[in-house]
């Protein structure tokens, strides 16, 4: 069997095009390595079998047009396929069938992609470790003790063990980039309305936002291009031409005004974190960027506004799931029994605690006070970024303030394990694109990740910039096949 | 300010969502603590400021109220846990 082990999207691709290899040897090979990743945990579901049958079929009608022509692409299982099982990470939709595609999973099968498999993650994309998901906890291929990030950590993790050539995950506080940073894998939150959220089983609506994670940065703006479009659909998918993101791709940066927040040096931020940091900055200085210092001033408040508003928009969310139209349901004497009965036996310990802060903070005489305030506190927090944005084209920060962790080490402390996502959520309060990028691993051996934000509906400029950091910082993943 | 059990049952009522006595006691500590984080807003003066409702500048667009008809009953009732020919079933509501 060919091995295409640590190549990347890109290479596949090109090489499809070329007849170096055919889709049927890579699908076989992927197939293969992720039967035998089974200790990672990353599937819920496969679809190895249909999976051959496209390959085969791609290989006796050659098409190249599309941009992933011949390539298996496993995603996140928040992504409702049809006729494929699409269970959130949850026990409520463990029988859900969706008799419909989101709109981003048919993009890609558009450009030529096929489905691998459906990828584990935390339930309802709630967490920060991968631990709350009812398929079970998702291990990090740096170590079979080590947690991957959430919430689309199967993603991440499948992607890092090379069981996937790339894939797609969802972020609402943080849920690409932070399993990205702990995994040495490249992970992009596009603007928000970039990615149409039609089909996505929804946790936050004003959050919420797909993006790909990828090998490296000329695979992530491939995968972008892909993913992105325009949808009717989605009310609050932005009618904006999508970029030609590969195609204006390049390092020469030469120019660019890329701000550093002093905001973002939080309180018993390992030193790796701080040296990574001053690293990007000299790699963006050696590149020709301009770094200037910039003040986001309201930081400290982006992870409690957050605490309010994506609880606030779950509660309402998942009242849908009441065990009358889909789902699971439990037994109950009278209608009001079964509501209660089936939500407390189809929910996990995370969700019902953010359903239940959502319900408390939208309850009447509190609404002011929480939900009120939090969104007001979102305002300010919009209008650093547009200030700081007046002066650069990008702010360069660490993706996350700490390294992965050990299974089980904050699991029972919900505001330790909030606060993983201190420099992602802000980002997502202001509907901006960011990205994180691996640059260096830490006293461990555990990989860490630069984050560079950008302007909303310019992710070309953090790709650029991006690329000029991945080929200086020379990241290689640090990973013995230990889970074969 | 601090979720005390009565508050907790008050809210799962709510949320539709049964909780046993353990639960109660500590569901009452962990949302105590969040909300006890989330008060950190308190130390900011909002008076001034006006709630962000939308982060996209885009207004909402209208398309053609055309009907569709895609015979799809049958394919949405198969994900149904109870169900009948023509309907979703639930547990009888009036006597």
């Amino acid at each position: 069997m060919k091995d295409f082990k640590k190549k990347t999207l890109c290479y596949l691709v090109k090489g499809i095009k070329k007849k170096d290899f055919t889709s049927e040897e890579i699908t076989n090979f992927f197939i293969e390595n992720s039967k035998n990743g089974k200790k990672l945990n990353t599937f819920i579901t496969t679809n190895f079998e249909k999976a051959l049958d496209e390959a085969k079929n791609f290989d006796k009608n050659k098409n190249y047009e599309g941009l992933l022509s011949g390539i298996p692409i496993a995603v996140k299982d928040l992504f409702c396929t049809k006729d494929v099982k699409t269970t959130a990470g949850s026990k409520m939709l463990n029988n859900f069938i969706p008799t419909y595609e989101s709109t981003v999973t048919s993009n890609l099968w558009k450009e030529g992609a096929f489905l691998l498999g459906k990828l584990n993650c935390d339930e309802f994309a709630m967490g920060s470790s991968n631990e709350t998901s009812f398929f079970g906890n998702v291990i990090n291929p740096y170590g079979d003790k080590i947690i991957p990030g959430g919430s689309s950590g199967g993603s991440a993790s499948a992607l890092a063990a090379n069981l996937t050539p790339a894939t797609i995950g969802t972020d609402t506080g943080g849920s690409i980039r932070q399993p990205a940073s702990f995994t040495g894998t490249v992970g992009l939150k596009p603007t928000y309305g970039r990615c149409s959220r039609w089909g996505i089983v929804a946790f936050a609506s004003s959050l919420d936002q797909a993006g790909p994670m990828t090998q490296n940065v000329e695979d992530c703006a491939l995968l972008l291009e892909a993913m992105s479009s325009y949808d009717s659909k989605d009310s609050t998918s932005a009618n904006i031409k999508v970029d030609q993101y590969t195609k204006n791709l390049t390092d020469n940066i030469k120019g660019l005004k890329v701000g550093i927040p002093r905001e973002y040096r939080v309180e018993n931020m390992p030193d790796a974190i701080d040296v990574l940091w001053k690293k990007g900055v000299d790699f963006l200085k050696d590149a020709g960027a301009i770094i200037k210092d910039v003040n986001l001033p309201h930081t400290k408040y982006a992870l409690p506004s957050y605490y309010i508003v994506a609880p606030a928009e779950a509660s309402s969310n998942l009242a849908r799931y009441d065990g009358v139209k889909y789902g699971h349901r439990a037994k109950g004497n009278n209608l009001n029994e079964m509501y209660e009965n089936t939500r407390s036996e189809g929910f996990g310990d995370e969700v019902k605690r953010r359903i239940l802060i959502g319900t408390y903070v939208l309850s009447s005489g509190y609404y002011d006070a929480y939900y009120i305030k939090a969104q007001k506190v979102r305002q300010l927090i919009k209008n650093d970024f547009d200030k700081a944005f007046k002066d650069v084209d990008a702010v360069l920060t660490p993706s996350t303030p700490n390294s992965a962790f050990k299974v089980g080490d904050k699991k029972d402390d919900p505001i330790s394990m909030y606060l993983n996502d201190v420099f992602t959520v802000p980002v997502n309060l202001a509907g901006l694109p960011a990205i994180s990028i691996p640059a260096g691993h830490d006293k461990n051996n555990l990989p860490l990740g630069l984050q560079l934000i950008g302007k909303a509906f310019d992710e070309q400029t953090i790709l650029n910039l991006s690329l000029a950091i991945e080929k200086r910082a020379s990241f290689k993943r640090q990973i013995t096949e230990w889970w074969k | 300010m601090s979720i005390d059990k009565d508050t907790v049952k008050h809210i799962s009522k709510l949320a539709r969502i049964s909780l046993d006595e353990k639960n109660v006691d500590s569901l009452s500590k962990n949302l105590s603590s969040i909300i006890e984080f989330i008060e950190k807003l308190n130390e900011l003066n909002t008076d001034k400021i006006i709630p962000l409702t939308s982060i996209i500048d885009a207004s909402l667009t209208s398309r053609k109220d055309e009907a569709k008809n895609e015979n799809i009953r049958d394919k949405i009732l198969k994900n149904s846990p109870d169900k009948n020919a023509e309907f979703f079933v639930v547990p009888k509501v009036i006597e």
